[in-house]
Formats: structure tokens, sequence, C-alpha cells
């Protein structure tokens, strides 16, 4: 939501300039237009996505997403048509019915879409951050300027995750963390940069679809695999080329001479000496600490995680090769006549496979997932009997999305469900300022499936009568005729 | 934001908004003809709102009914409509601002094509263009706030009707009565404008106390109401209320009949219906989509 004019505060009162009639606006209220209102003494636009005591009151009469300026004598997309909730306006926590029902006819089905915003209290995002670097301990609190929005979680692969928002940030705490929650999960789930700090740990920008930029540094790569297991891949390529291969990794660092790879291929021993812990032949764990250093450890020197090559095996003149997961970083080696490895340049067909290594890791990106539950209310605004519509999503007949993008249910109880941001329309989070996050869903089903749910059949209206106003709306993301034709 | 915000839909209608103003305009006749009565519509229409608002201190105040010295086309249309009723009720031109803005764009565009038939609708205020044996069915809601036709009048081109409004409680305006929605059917829109506001007004049940009622500058601080009791909430009633509310608006829009100010109107308020009309108007309940399939 954004201010899109100024406006001139006399009292709690603004005075709106978007138009010349130029209304007196107090807070809560809107102006003459419906368009315009006062929201705690700022000027906001009320139509594209949000929820004001007055145009709850009108039924939802809301103009979201004006199609054009000056007219170009432009039409509106034809063709098979999905309305989003977004801006659609929500009527809670009144049991009206949801503000548009459409229906359109698909294929000859009569289809039902009950397109509301929910007003969501219980949500949150998860967020995924390709990366191997350290941002912080599991369980460790993440923080937006101070303010505690969530923690970290368990890790995944090549990537770490964060929970952030939930109930007990929004609405448990104090104001103001309640606020700066509300706005993280705003800004991260319309697609905005958000800078997160983990206690105990390091500083992160996240965007949903762009790179991590940890620490000021931003993440181009995701690792391919473990250390270990780019052992396992690479090992034939270097086979004849190195005597030894070490993959640097917080994880589990890889030593090819070692590793199963390594002896399936016949690889004699080097002698090499690792530090940390030997978890099975060639895999090491903790040979440093995590930090965002090579392969997600907090070294810049690889030869700090080696001990003195053995004597009784190593000899003079043998390579060696460091490189971490990502093939970020990397270093050839030769061993001098008291057995120390000394840097030298790569050979060509070395610097290939770390290049393999390279290319083999995916672009790094923060994805970022918001995650709600439909509680009752919202579901009363689709039917009389909520638990039908649960039960309706359950056995597939009805297709949940969010502003148009495909979403997943969680199995169990209620309708929890996940969707990916960057599928959805830009713009489609919105706020109240209990705090809670407004977000669209839709619910499509068959008409007939729709009326033995007990759904508001007098409400609902045809796709076509919707377009007096110039509404967002959009091909579908998907096709809707797959679905319970 | 830019203004006007004009934009055309796939069906053929015209989509034409400016502040609060928000127009749908639709036309028959040739595809050249409506497309110069479009253009002239989007013309007359840019600087309308700019035009009104210079003017809008005056539109705020209580008509006077010997005349007033309003300049712009509009504007007098505004005072016209209500000076027939400002000697004995307290009325401002803005009562009928949005009929007279539909008026004036409809006559623009009847000026500048031949058209076999028009309408703009003005949320709801509708000013109508019939020749021939054209006509409009007009859809009727329960309330304005619900959603979906529920019933269907028929306006013939015989029929002096060329105006169509509706006012209540749950409108955009400002009610001071209790009906949920009043709908009237006179010979211009500015005039069935007017005539469904003071109608709105008169469905009322003084006093009562089930029905909540604020000055209106409490909620809209100009408000051309000024500090006058506004029904923000309306509780339960018996039946007997119901009727009684109903007949003090009845009793009003037949006085309005009889003095050929209006032509007809339907009164709503909690479920119960009344029809005040020179003819009997024929008021088809549609069959719901959803009892069809």
């Amino acid at each position: 939501m954004t201010t899109e004019t100024a406006g001139d505060s006399a009292g709690d009162k603004i005075r709106c300039d978007a138009c010349p009639v130029m209304c007196y606006i107090k807070p809560g209220a809107a102006g003459a237009c419906d368009r315009y209102a006062n929201q705690d003494g700022q000027l906001v636009r009320v139509d594209p996505h949000i929820v004001l005591q007055r145009t709850v009151s009108h039924g939802g009469r809301l103009v979201p997403f004006q199609a054009s300026g000056d007219w170009d004598g432009r039409i509106v997309h034809q063709g098979d048509l999905f309305v989003t909730a977004i801006g659609a306006g929500t009527t809670y926590p009144d049991y009206k019915p949801a503000p548009f029902i459409v229906s359109s006819d698909v294929d000859g089905a009569d289809m039902v879409t009950v397109v509301t915003e929910g007003i969501f209290s219980y949500c949150g995002v998860k967020v995924k951050i390709d990366t191997d670097r350290y941002l912080g301990p599991e369980t460790a609190t993440v923080r937006v300027e101070g303010e505690a929005i969530g923690h970290v979680t368990t890790s995944e692969y090549g990537s770490q995750m964060l929970s952030l928002g939930g109930v007990h940030h929004l609405t448990g705490g104090s104001k103001k963390e309640g606020r700066v929650t509300c706005d993280a999960l705003m800004d991260l789930s319309n697609c905005k940069p958000v800078e997160l700090t983990i206690d105990g740990g390091a500083t992160v920008v996240v965007q949903a679809g762009r790179p991590p930029i940890v620490n000021g540094a931003k993440e181009e790569r995701m690792r391919v695999g473990c250390g270990s297991a780019t052992i396992g891949m690479f090992a034939k390529q270097w086979q004849g080329k190195v005597d030894e291969v070490v993959v640097v990794d917080d994880h589990i660092t890889g030593v090819l001479s070692e590793h199963q790879a390594g002896k399936l291929l016949d690889i004699p021993s080097t002698g090499i000496k690792m530090k940390g812990r030997r978890s099975t032949p060639g895999r090491y764990f903790q040979v440093a600490q995590p930090g965002t250093g090579w392969g997600g450890t907090d070294i810049s020197d690889p030869l700090s995680i080696l001990g003195p090559f053995d004597a009784k095996t190593a000899r003079p003149g043998m390579t060696v090769l460091m490189v971490s997961t990502t093939g970020e970083h990397a270093g050839y080696y030769v061993l001098d006549d008291t057995l120390r490895p000394i840097a030298q340049e790569m050979p060509a067909e070395l610097q290939f496979s770390v290049e393999r290594i390279q290319e083999n890791c995916e672009p790094a990106l923060c994805t970022v997932l918001f995650m709600a539950g439909a509680g009752g209310s919202l579901r009363a605004g689709v039917t009389d009997n909520p638990v039908r519509l649960t039960r309706s999503v359950k056995d597939a007949l009805t297709r949940v999305t969010s502003g148009g993008a495909p979403v997943y249910v969680w199995p169990g109880g209620g309708i929890t469900f996940m969707v990916d941001v960057t599928q959805m329309p830009a713009g489609a989070f919105g706020y109240v300022p209990t705090p809670a996050i407004v977000a669209p869903i839709e619910f499509t089903m068959k008409l007939s499936d729709y009326a033995a749910l007990g759904g508001h059949m007098d409400y609902v209206q045809p796709l076509s009568s919707l377009k007096d106003v110039s509404r967002d709306i959009r091909q579908l993301p998907w096709p809707l005729k797959e679905q319970g034709a | 934001m830019i203004r006007p915000q004009i934009a055309l839909f796939d069906d053929g209608r015209l989509h034409l908004q400016d502040g609060p103003i928000d127009l749908i305009i639709g036309a028959d006749g040739s595809e050249a003809d409506i497309r110069a009565a479009y253009q002239a519509a989007a013309r007359r229409f840019t600087g309308l709102l700019d035009e009104l608002c210079s003017e809008l201190a005056e539109l705020r105040k209580a008509a006077d009914p010997a005349g007033s010295a309003l300049q712009g086309v509009v504007a007098q249309r505004m005072h016209r409509a209500v000076a027939r009723f400002a000697a004995d009720t307290f009325i401002t031109p803005m009562a009928a601002v949005a009929g007279a803005v539909a008026e004036e764009i409809l006559s623009t565009m009847v000026q500048a094509a031949p058209l076999r038939r028009a309408y703009v609708n003005n949320g709801g205020d509708i000013a109508l263009h019939l020749t021939g044996d054209a006509s409009f069915s007009v859809g009727l809601m329960d309330r304005p706030d619900a959603q979906g036709v529920l019933r269907t009048m028929t306006i013939r081109a015989e029929d002096a009707v060329r105006g169509v409004a509706t006012s209540g409680r749950h409108g955009r305006s400002f009610s001071l009565g209790i009906a949920d929605a009043v709908t009237v059917l006179a010979h211009t829109a500015a005039q069935a404008d007017a005539a469904a506001t003071i109608i709105a007004n008169a469905v009322d049940l003084p006093g009562h106390p089930a029905v909540i009622r604020q000055p209106a500058c409490e909620i809209q601080p100009d408000s051309d109401l000024g500090d006058r009791l506004v029904t923000r909430g309306v509780g339960a009633l018996r039946d007997n209320e119901i009727a009684e509310a109903l007949s003090a608006g009845e009793a009003r829009a037949q006085a309005l009949v009889a003095a050929g100010l209006i032509e007809g109107a339907v009164l709503q308020l909690c479920g119960a219906m009344r029809i005040v009309g020179a003819r009997q108007l024929d008021i088809v309940r549609p069959q719901l989509r959803a009892e069809a399939a």
C-alpha cells in the first residue's frame, strides 16, 4: 500500500488532493470517491487492496487496478478470464458473503470462483536462501530494525531456511514488534528487499527471486553437492590429472584419495591429514568454523584445514587441488621437498574441472513462500457451512489459488496453504493495522459443487457483470478446464 | 493518478471515472455514431469535475427555492432539480449531482450523433435516451450494497421516464431516513436523484431507539448535511414499524407523483417493498441463475 498523493494534514483529518473535491477525511474514513482514505493519518488508496470500515460497509464495491489512463480505445482483455481476489476487499469479521462470487462458463461447465481477500493473523513466510554461508545458529532470532520477526530453522540442501512472521510476532509481542513483522512480511511477499539480521550470525538482504546478499556480498551460486558428493561426481574427471583433491565444505569436506569413489578408481593414498572429525573414509565434519569463506566455512586459506602430510606416504612433487563446493574458491598446490604444499598456477585441465563445478551450481536465489491458514470467518464468506469448504478442498473438488497462483494446501485440518510469491501479481499483499496481512485467496469449483457445500448462491454473479469496473482480469496461470471438469 | 480515467470494455460500454464520479455508458446505433457519441462524452467529461468543484461551496448550501447564482450548466440543473423541494425541506443541490452529471453526458452524446438508445449510469443514478420502439430493462436491487439484480423493470420510449435513481442508507451518500433503497423513475435523472433522496429521507421512524444516528459532519467533515443526524445503523424492527416507516415514505412518493414530479417509485426496507406509480410498473423477479443450474 502506498501513499499516492500528498495529504494536507489538519489535526487528525487529512485533506485529500487527489481530485478537486478536496475532501477532508477523518481517520478510518474514506473520501467521497471511496478510493482514497485516511489510515492513521496517512492518505492511502483503498482500491488496490485494503479494508476500511466504509468500503466494507459498502459490500466491497471497490475499483481495483484501473486499466488505463488516457483512453487509447483499448478494450479489456477477452478470453478465458480469471478474476483474482486482489483488491476484492473483504468482509471480515462479518460473516457476510465474500465480496465477489463470480461464475464463469468454462467449457460448458458452470464454474464458480469465490474471490475474497483474507485477513491473516496466522501467517508468515518461509524463506529459502541458497547459500552455504553461515547465516546463524539454528533457532537464532531473526530481526528487522532490532525487532524479532522470526528465527533460523533447519537448513535444507544447499540452502539456509528462515521462518518469519507468525501470530506470536504479529500480535503476541510489543506493538512495534507487530508492526515491524507485518511490514517485513508484506514487503517480502510483495517481492521487495528486506534486510534481516540474525542473532550471532550474518546480516542478509532477502528479496524473492533475487540472489541473497550476505554481509554485503552477493551470493552467486548454489553448491552442486556437499564436499563428499562433489568428490563422487567428479572423481573420474580428476583421475590421472591430480594426486589429491579436497572439496572444502562446512558440512562434509571430501578427500579424493580416501573417499570410496577414489578407492574404486584405485587412486593411491597421499598421506594427507585433515583437521576436523572424520565421519566415514574421505568424509570430514567440522574442518573449520562456519562462516562466509570457502565452502561456507570461516577460512580464507584452505591450507589451514590440513595437518602435516604423512612422510611415510607423501612424496615431494605430489599435486593437490583444493576447491570449494561451488567452485568459487580453488587453489592448486605442489608438495615441496619438505612435503609442504606450495601454491602454483593451476593447470588448464584442472581449471576446467573447477569451472565444471561452477557450471553445475545453479544461481543462488532467495525464495519466499507465503503461508497462511484460512480461518472460519474467511471460509464462512464462501459458504454457510465452513467445514464443507475444507472437505471440498481436501477432496480436490475445489481449487485454491492465491492471486491466481497455484498453492500447496497442507494435509490435515483447516485450509493452510503455501504460495510462491513470485508467481503472484505485483502488490498482491496488503495489511490491516491489527496487524495482520491481507492476501488474496480464490476458491474455484463447479457451480453444482458450490451449491452442494452450502455456497451463497444468491450472490453468484456472472463474470460479464463484473466488467463494469476495470479490474485486474488476467489469463489463467493454469488450465481451469482440467480441474473438476 | 491520471484524471479522468477513460476505458472501453469489451462488451462496448464506456467507463469514465474522475474523483467520486464513476460513469458506465452504453449506446446503440451505428459503429461510427457510437464512437462519435463516446468521444463527445469523453471530451465533455474532461474538466467537468473541476467545473463543479469551482462552485462546490455554493452547491453544498441549502437550496433557495427562489433561484440561485450558480453559473455552470450542471450546477444550474442540480439547483432546478432540488428547488421544488426546498420550500418545505432542507435540501442542497448536491442531492442531484449524480443524476445531473449523467444527464449532461447523455445530452452531449445525443447531440453528437443519432442514437437508437443510450444510457449513462452514474453509480445507480441513470439517464436514459430512448427512440422508436426501443426499451431498457432496468435491474432493481434489494439493497444498494447487495450483489445481484433481483427484479427488473422495463422502460419504453413511449414512457415519460428518462431518469432512474436510487437512494438509501447503504449508498455512498448519507441518508436521513432508514430506507434500504428507494428507486425513483422520473422525467430526468437529476429529478429522479433529488426525489429519491427526499423519499428515502421520509422512510423513517423518528426517535426509534433501534436507529443509530450521527451528525454527518462527524463522519465527513465537509458534508453538505452539516450536523444533521444521518442514519448509521438500523437494529431489529417489528413488522408494524417497518410498515409505518414505509407508509411515511409512500405518502411522500404519492404526493410527488400527484405533483407530476416523478413517474413512480419503489421503496424497500428490511425485505418489505412498496410500489408507487402513475402506471403499474411491470416488475419481474427473474429466476436466479443458481436455481436454473
